[in-house]
């Protein structure tokens, strides 16, 4: 076998942690605190024309589970009317997202490492588990995809 | 006024497939050693406009891609109605082979994408002397699933924009906006059902790994070009498969996903020219 590398050194696992920070997601992600980064989802979602008219017929409670931390999102025709924090007792939702909070964060990278790019990406490699009712989720996939992806866009704020 | 036009010609041929009657949309452009390009799952020959309009490639290849049946401007066979779209192996290499031979190609290279990178390995294994060259994009010789087929036609959810949305992931993130949403287009033009049964070739034959010694790359050149942004067919699973194939040349793409030529068509010439060129030398000495 003949292999020719990229114009950088291909690493087949990914680049560990040096002294424990991860440099290539530091570079990448925003520095706002997680919880900031979540608290925005709101806004940038319903401030999105083409994404709102992707999800108007999307009504359906879901849940962000973002390391120990359980957020509950109540979509009404594809706008996000309340985020609420977690844990709270006996709150239904249609289905869930649940990785590491390392792991949304590098999901939330502007140019996001190769696995950590999408959420079945994620959910194939272990890194997410997507679980519940996957009927909302895959007839209005391309909005779903849209929400979760929604916070790359702060990645430069620091 | 004068208005561009793309120097690519489209056309039908008719051809005998499975012992019926099938008419057969393709395009071509270019001059040269002929060099066939078979599309990716759900999707068309369209994905392959971005070569046929490259200068560096079309001075000295004829660049020619076919719509599968059931695919783009290749209808079904009479009586599809009645029936579940299912590609297989065998029904793959006919097609291959029935085409090339109806349009004259002298051992043409075979560039295949997806499904059309997989089928490259059972060319390689069972008729490599009628090639000049194989490139499998996006290819290996086992992958694991990752989602359920069934949801690309059902009832309850469009299949274009679930197709579309099962696939978005699959281009990498820094392929231009434009690239990247025509590329989805496609699939979200797919006929009912059919990109799952262009996904049961993968299913009905699953792993290709036991029968990979029987590629001799003295015969034909094996070229695996892989993204690394590719999470369905990973540059892991390609290196896996070149390793058990002695000559077999690699190379991983940065920066691009499952879609080469259709998702960032600039980035993916500066990985295929010098492959083009290898064999193009190849060419020249064997002539």
């Amino acid at each position: 076998m003949s292999v020719k590398w990229l114009d950088r050194k291909f690493v087949l696992e990914h680049e560990k942690p040096q002294n424990g920070r991860d440099t290539m997601v530091d570079r990448q992600t925003s520095g706002l605190p997680l919880s900031e980064v979540v608290e925005r989802l709101p806004q940038l979602v319903n401030g999105n024309p083409a994404l709102l008219r992707r999800g108007k017929y999307v009504t359906t409670d879901i849940m962000l589970e973002i390391g120990p931390i359980p957020l509950h999102v109540a979509i009404i025709a594809g706008r996000i009317e309340t985020l609420s924090r977690g844990p709270l007792l006996m709150r239904s939702w249609s289905f869930a997202v649940r990785g590491r909070e390392q792991t949304w964060r590098r999901f939330w990278a502007v140019h996001p490492e190769p696995r950590f790019h999408d959420i079945f990406a994620l959910a194939k490699f272990g890194e997410f588990r997507i679980e519940g009712d996957f009927r909302p989720l895959m007839t209005n996939l391309l909005y779903f995809k849209g929400l979760l992806e929604s916070p790359r866009v702060l990645a430069d704020e620091r | 006024m004068t208005a561009t036009i793309d120097p690519i010609v489209g056309r039908y041929v008719y051809l005998d497939l499975q012992g019926r009657p099938h008419r057969i949309y393709f395009e071509e452009a270019g001059a040269g050693i002929p060099l066939l390009c078979l599309h990716t799952a759900a999707s068309d020959g369209r994905q392959f406009r971005h070569m046929m309009t490259d200068k560096d490639i079309t001075d000295h290849f004829r660049v020619i891609a076919f719509d599968m049946p059931w695919h783009g401007k290749s209808t079904p066979p009479d009586g599809w109605q009645d029936e579940e779209y299912q590609l297989t192996t065998d029904a793959y290499i006919e097609l291959i082979r029935t085409f090339r031979d109806a349009l004259g190609l002298k051992k043409p290279v075979a560039l295949g994408c997806s499904i059309g990178g997989r089928i490259v390995l059972p060319l390689a294994m069972r008729h490599a002397k009628e090639f000049s060259a194989l490139i499998g994009l996006e290819s290996a010789a086992y992958q694991t699933g990752w989602y359920d087929s069934s949801w690309l036609h059902r009832p309850d959810a469009h299949g274009g924009e679930v197709c579309a949305g099962i696939v978005s992931g699959m281009v990498a993130p820094q392929s231009p906006s434009s690239n990247r949403w025509e590329t989805l287009w496609h699939y979200m033009q797919s006929g009912p059902g059919v990109f799952k049964g262009d996904i049961y070739f993968y299913r009905a034959d699953s792993d290709l790994r036991p029968n990979l010694d029987k590629i001799d790359t003295s015969v034909c050149p094996l070229y695996l070009m892989t993204g690394e942004y590719d999470f369905s067919c990973t540059p892991e699973n390609t290196l896996e498969t070149a390793a058990e194939i002695p000559g077999a040349e690699v190379v991983i793409m940065k920066e691009i996903g499952h879609f080469a030529m259709s998702e960032n068509p600039k980035k993916f010439r500066q990985y295929l020219l010098p492959v083009l060129e290898s064999i193009k030398a190849r060419h020249r000495r064997t002539r």
